[in-house]
C-alpha cells in the first residue's frame, strides 16, 4: 500500500531561521493522524508547507504519488486537498449557505460559470444542503457567518473545508478555545466527516488526539521525534522528555 | 406566483417607469438628465461589480468607459462617411466588446493583486490613458475631443435618433438590459465567489479558486458594461472629450456608487440617479457643487459606510420584528434632521458668499444665496448664516447622540424580542 | 554635453522634490499601511501657504511656518478624520484620503480662486549662481538643491541615530511589531501622517514657485509620486529615493534629448506616411511622451517584477 501523502526531507527556513528541519513522513491512506507539539515546534508552518500557503525551501512534497511542492494553494485543493485554519477563516458577510456553497462550487464543476444560476444548479444545493444538515448548521442557514458563535464559527470552518470533497482532511486546531461540550460535539462532528477519509490534524487537547487518531507524529523544534500508535507514543520516552510530560499536568 | 413577483416586479415597475419618465417631464433639460442617468446607471452598476461585488477599488474605471466612447464616435464617423455599416442600436454592444478586450489585457496585470496597490495601479492606467488624448491625435483630437452625427440611414421604422426623446428610448432600453443582465451575474456561481474574494481572498484560494482569475473575470466583465455604458454617452452627446477618460470620470462614477451604497444592488442606482440629477442642475447655479460633492462623499465615508441604501436597508430587520419600533426613532431623526439642515443652510450660506468674494466673474459685491439676494460687503449676512451654522452644531451636540442612543436602545429591545 | 550636465542637474533636483514627496507617503504607509491619496494636496497647501505668508512676510520665515501649519493640519486630519475610519479597513482609509483630495481642491479654489497664484521666486535669488558655456544656473536652484541634501541628511540621521527613528525602522521592516509599540501607537500614527505632510509642504514651499501655483498642481503631480513608490517597491525607502531620482532623470532626458522613435516603429513597418494614428506614432519623440513615460515604467514594472526594484512585501 502505498502513502496517500509523502514529506520527503521538508525544509523551511524565514530569513536566517529554520522553522522545518528536515521532516519525513507517510500518511496512510483512510488513517485519522494527529500532529502534536510544543508551541512554536512548526506545526502550522508545516501545514501551511503542505497546503501550498507557503513556498518550501527544500524537499518534496507527494499528494498520490503526485508532487504537489510549491504548487499554487487552489491547484492542491483541487487535486484532493482541504484545510482548515487555526484562526477562524470564514466569510463573514456571506450566509451560512453561501459560505458552504463557495465550498462546493469548484469541486461540482461550476468553475466561474457566469452564464447559469446558482440557484438552478440542482446538484450544487443538493450537496450544500447535505453539508449543512451533517454539520448541524441548518438552522442557521440564513444567518450571515460573522454573526455566529465562535464555536458554530468553527464548525463553519470545517463545513467549508468539507465542501470540496477531498480525500484528505487537514484542520488546524478545530477544538482549540472551545468549551469541554463544544470539544465533545466537534470530536464526534469530525470523527462523522472523516469516515471513508483521511484526516490530518493538529491538536492541543490531548483528549482529542488520543480520542481520534489511529497515529500521532510528535513535532518537536522542526523535527518529527516519533510517529506511533497513541498507545505506544504514551509511552515513548523521548516523547514523554521533550512533551507530554510539560502537558498533561 | 409570489416568488415571480417578488423576482420580476421591481423589474416590471422600472420598465414602466422607464417608459412614462418622459411623458411626466418632457422638456429638453429633463430628457437630457434622464438619458444622462441611464448611462450612470450602467456605468455605476458597473463599477459596483468591481467595488462592492469583488472588493476592487479603481481609480481609473473611466478608461473602459471613454474609449469605448471614443471608438463610437469614430465607428459613427465611419458610417457617416460611408466607409462601412452598422446600426446605431447595437453600437452599444460594440463599445462593450471594446470595454471588455481592454479590460482583459489590462485586468490581467493589475488584478494580481487587490486592496491599496490595485488602487494605485488603476490610477496609473487612468493617467496613462489620459496623457495619451494629447500623443494619439488622430484617435483622441487631443483637448478638443471628438465629434460625430449620430442620424445617419437608413432609418429603421422611421427613428432616426436626431430627437432627444429617440435618444432617451435607446438609452432607456439599454440600460434596463444592462442592469437586469448584471443583477443576473450576481446570482451566478461567479456572483458568489466573486463576494467570496470581497470577503476573504485567502480562504478562497484554499477552496479550489484562483483570486487572479476571478478578480480578473470580474474587472473584464466591469469594462464590458463600463464600455457598454460609455458607448452610450458617445451617442447621447454625439462627442467625446478627453476628460471623459480621466480621473474626474473615474472619481465621479467612485462618489455616485458609494454614496449611494456598494453593499446592495439598488444603491449605485440611486446614487447615478440623484448625483447625475444634481450635477445637472446645481453645477449652473453654484461654483461650490464640487465642494458639496466631496463633503458628501467624505462625510459618507466617515459615518455612513454602506451608504444611502444602507442608511435604509438597516431599518429592514427592525421592520421585520415590528413596525412600530420605526415610531419611536421618528421623532429623534426629525430632530437631527432639522439640525442638519440647519448646519448645511449656515455653511452653504458662508462657503457660497465666499466663494462670491473670490470669485474673479463677480462683477459688484451683491450675490443670491437661497433664492435671497445678498450683499457680501455688507455685516449681517455674514453673521447671520454664522448664527444659524452655530446653532446647528450647538444643537447637534444633542441631537446625534440622541439618535444613537435611541437607535441603540432599539436594535437591543429587537434582539430580545427576536430571541426570546 | 553641457544639455547632459544641464538634465542632470535638472533630473536630480526634479528627484530630489519627488522624493521629499514620495519618503514621507512611504513613511505613513509603512507605518500605517494607508496610501495617502492626497499626499500632494498637501504639498499644494504648502505652496498656496508659502506664497501667502512670503507676501506679507517673506519667503524665508515661509519656508520654516509653511510646512509646520501643512504639518499641523496632516495632524489634525489624521486624528479627526483618518482615525475614525480606521475600523473601517485599509480601503475606507484610502477612499477617506482621496475625497479629501478632492475636498483640498476645492478649498483651494474657493480661498485662492481658480487661476493660478503669483507665487515667485525671491528676487535675489533668480541671478545666475554659475553658467556652462552660456547656460545660467540659478541661484534658487542650487538653494532648492542644498535644501534637498539636507533634508536627506536630516531624514537620514532621523532614522538611524534618534529612538523615533529606530522604532520608525523596526516598523518599516516589521510592520507587524507596529501594533507592540504600545499605548502610544496612536500618537506615532498622528505625528508620522503630520510629519509626512509637512515634508510635502516643505516640498510645495521650494517647488511651488519652479513648478507654477494652481489647484490642478496637486492632481498632477499626486499619480507620479504613487508611480514612483510603486516602482521604488511599496514600503522602502531606498527604493522610494531611486525611483524618484529615476523618474527625474527620465523625464529631463526625455525633454532635453528629443529623441525620435520613428526608427523603433519603422522595424515595424509603421511610418509617417501610412497617415493616421500609425503617423501619431511614427511621429512620436522621447519629449512629446515624457509625461507617459512614468505610467509606461509603471506598467512595464508591474509586468516583469511587480513587486517594485526594492520591495519585498507581496500585498
Amino acid at each position: 500500500m502505498s502513502a496517500l501523502l509523502k514529506l520527503s526531507g521538508l525544509r523551511k527556513n524565514f530569513g536566517p531561521t529554520e522553522i522545518i528541519r528536515g521532516v519525513d513522513l507517510e500518511i496512510e491512506d483512510g488513517e485519522r493522524h494527529a500532529i502534536i507539539g510544543p508551541n512554536g515546534a512548526g506545526k502550522s508552518t508545516l501545514f501551511h508547507l503542505i497546503s501550498g500557503r507557503y513556498d518550501v525551501t527544500a524537499g518534496h512534497i507527494h499528494l498520490r504519488e503526485r508532487e504537489i511542492t510549491n504548487r499554487a494553494p487552489y491547484e492542491i485543493n483541487r487535486m484532493g486537498l482541504a484545510r482548515s485554519f487555526q484562526v477562524t477563516n470564514i466569510f463573514p458577510k456571506m450566509t451560512v449557505f453561501e459560505n458552504i456553497l463557495v465550498g462546493v462550487l469548484w469541486e461540482m464543476g461550476a468553475r466561474y460559470a457566469f452564464w447559469r444560476f446558482v440557484s438552478r444548479d440542482k446538484a450544487v444545493q443538493a450537496r450544500t444542503a447535505e453539508i449543512l444538515e451533517r454539520t448541524g448548521m441548518a438552522d442557521r442557514r440564513d444567518v450571515p457567518a460573522g454573526l455566529l458563535s465562535y464555536a458554530d464559527q468553527r464548525a463553519l470552518e470545517i463545513a467549508i473545508t468539507l465542501g470540496s470533497n477531498p480525500d484528505l482532511i487537514m484542520l488546524d486546531e478545530p477544538t482549540a478555545g472551545m468549551s469541554r461540550s463544544e470539544t465533545q460535539y466537534a470530536v464526534d462532528l469530525i470523527r462523522d466527516v472523516s469516515e471513508q477519509k483521511t484526516l490530518i490534524m493538529v491538536e492541543h487537547d490531548m483528549g482529542v488526539v488520543f480520542d481520534l487518531a489511529d497515529r500521532i507524529s510528535v513535532l518537536v523544534y522542526g523535527e518529527v521525534i516519533a510517529t506511533d500508535t497513541p498507545a505506544r507514543i504514551r509511552a515513548n520516552q523521548a516523547v514523554q522528555e521533550a512533551y507530554l510530560g510539560t502537558m498533561e499536568d | 406566483m409570489t416568488r415571480g413577483i417578488r423576482l420580476f416586479g421591481p423589474w416590471a415597475l422600472l420598465a414602466l417607469l422607464m417608459l412614462g419618465l418622459p411623458t411626466l417631464f418632457d422638456s429638453s433639460f429633463a430628457l437630457t438628465v434622464l438619458s444622462l442617468m441611464g448611462v450612470f446607471i450602467i456605468f455605476s452598476c458597473a463599477y459596483n461589480m468591481l467595488l462592492g461585488q469583488g472588493g476592487l477599488l479603481s481609480f481609473g474605471h473611466a478608461v473602459y468607459f471613454g474609449i469605448a466612447g471614443y471608438c463610437t464616435i469614430h465607428l459613427i464617423n465611419a458610417v457617416e462617411d460611408e466607409a462601412i455599416w452598422f446600426p446605431l442600436t447595437l453600437l452599444p454592444l460594440i463599445g462593450g466588446l471594446v470595454g471588455l478586450v481592454l479590460g482583459v489585457l489590462i485586468g490581467f496585470v493589475s488584478t494580481r493583486r487587490a486592496g491599496t496597490t490595485f488602487a494605485m495601479i488603476s490610477l496609473g492606467f487612468g493617467e496613462l490613458f489620459t496623457a495619451m488624448t494629447l500623443v494619439l491625435l488622430t484617435f483622441f483630437n487631443g483637448e478638443d475631443g471628438v465629434q460625430g452625427n449620430r442620424v445617419y440611414e437608413p432609418r429603421p421604422l422611421g427613428i432616426s435618433f436626431g430627437p432627444e426623446i429617440e435618444v432617451y428610448y435607446l438609452i432607456a432600453i439599454w440600460t434596463f438590459i444592462a442592469t437586469a443582465a448584471m443583477y443576473a451575474l450576481t446570482r451566478t456561481p461567479f456572483g458568489r465567489v466573486s463576494n467570496a474574494v470581497r470577503d476573504n481572498p485567502e480562504r478562497l484560494e484554499f477552496i479550489g479558486y484562483s483570486t487572479h482569475r476571478v478578480r480578473w473575470l470580474a474587472f473584464a466583465l466591469s469594462s464590458f458594461f463600463a464600455g457598454l455604458a460609455g458607448a452610450l454617452h458617445a451617442i447621447n452627446y454625439e462627442h467625446v472629450g478627453f476628460e471623459t477618460v480621466g480621473v474626474q470620470t473615474s472619481g465621479l462614477v467612485l462618489f455616485m456608487t458609494y454614496i449611494g451604497g456598494i453593499g446592495s444592488f439598488l444603491g449605485p442606482i440611486v446614487g447615478a440617479v440623484l448625483i447625475s440629477y444634481l450635477n445637472a442642475s446645481l453645477s449652473d447655479l453654484t461654483e461650490a457643487w464640487f465642494l458639496y460633492l466631496g463633503l458628501v462623499f467624505v462625510l459618507t465615508v466617515m459615518f455612513a459606510p454602506a451608504g444611502l441604501a444602507g442608511l435604509i436597508t438597516m431599518h429592514e430587520p427592525l421592520m421585520r420584528v415590528d413596525r412600530s419600533l420605526l415610531r419611536r426613532l421618528a421623532l429623534p431623526y426629525l430632530a437631527a434632521i432639522a439640525t442638519t439642515l440647519l448646519i448645511a443652510a449656515g455653511a452653504i450660506g458662508l462657503i457660497e458668499m465666499v466663494y462670491h468674494l473670490t470669485s474673479d466673474l463677480a462683477f459688484d459685491s451683491k450675490t443670491t444665496v437661497f433664492w435671497i439676494e445678498l450683499d457680501t460687503e455688507a455685516p449681517w449676512p455674514w453673521i447671520g448664516f454664522a448664527v444659524l451654522l452655530g446653532a446647528g452644531l450647538l444643537a447637534a451636540r444633542r441631537t446625534y447622540p440622541q439618535v444613537s442612543r435611541i437607535w441603540d436602545a432599539t436594535v437591543a429591545e429587537a434582539r430580545a424580542r427576536l430571541l426570546g | 554635453m553641457d544639455v547632459l550636465v544641464f538634465s542632470i542637474f535638472n533630473g536630480v533636483l526634479y528627484g530630489a522634490l519627488l522624493f521629499m514627496l514620495s519618503s514621507g507617503l512611504t513613511l505613513i504607509f509603512s507605518m500605517m499601511g494607508v496610501l495617502n491619496f492626497a499626499h500632494a494636496s498637501f504639498f499644494m497647501l504648502g505652496a498656496y501657504f508659502a506664497y501667502s505668508i512670503s507676501t506679507f512676510i517673506g519667503f524665508f520665515p515661509a519656508l520654516l511656518f509653511a510646512p509646520l501649519i501643512v504639518g499641523a493640519i496632516g495632524a489634525f486630519v489624521e486624528r479627526y478624520g483618518l482615525r475614525p475610519v480606521h475600523r473601517f479597513g485599509h480601503v475606507a482609509e484610502l477612499l477617506f484620503t482621496f475625497g479629501l483630495a478632492f475636498l483640498i481642491e476645492e478649498l483651494v479654489q474657493l480661498i485662492w480662486g481658480r487661476v493660478n497664484v503669483p507665487y515667485r521666486v525671491p528676487e535675489f535669488m533668480r541671478e545666475a549662481a554659475f553658467s556652462i558655456q552660456g547656460l545660467d544656473y540659478s541661484i534658487y536652484r542650487v538653494f532648492m538643491l542644498l535644501v534637498s541634501v539636507a533634508i536627506f541628511v536630516a531624514l537620514f540621521l532621523l532614522l538611524t541615530r534618534t529612538r523615533v527613528g529606530l522604532v520608525i525602522q523596526a516598523a518599516l521592516s516589521h510592520p507587524q511589531t507596529v501594533a507592540a509599540l504600545g499605548h502610544n501607537v496612536e500618537r506615532i500614527f498622528m505625528l508620522t501622517f503630520g510629519f509626512g505632510c509637512a515634508l510635502a509642504g516643505v516640498a510645495g514651499v521650494i517647488g511651488g514657485n519652479v513648478l507654477g501655483t494652481e489647484p490642478a498642481m496637486a492632481i498632477q503631480l499626486g499619480p507620479i509620486i504613487f508611480v514612483v513608490i510603486v516602482i521604488g517597491g511599496l514600503g522602502s525607502l531606498g527604493g522610494a529615493l531611486v525611483a524618484s531620482l529615476l523618474i527625474g532623470l527620465v523625464d529631463n532626458m526625455a525633454n532635453a534629448f528629443n529623441v525620435s522613435f520613428a526608427p523603433f516603429f519603422a522595424l515595424f513597418g509603421i511610418t509617417a506616411d501610412l497617415g493616421g494614428t500609425w503617423e501619431d506614432l511614427a511621429r512620436i519623440t522621447s519629449a512629446s511622451i515624457a509625461p507617459v513615460l512614468p505610467y509606461l515604467m509603471l506598467v512595464l514594472m508591474l509586468i516583469f517584477r511587480p513587486r517594485g526594484l526594492f520591495g519585498t512585501r507581496d500585498t
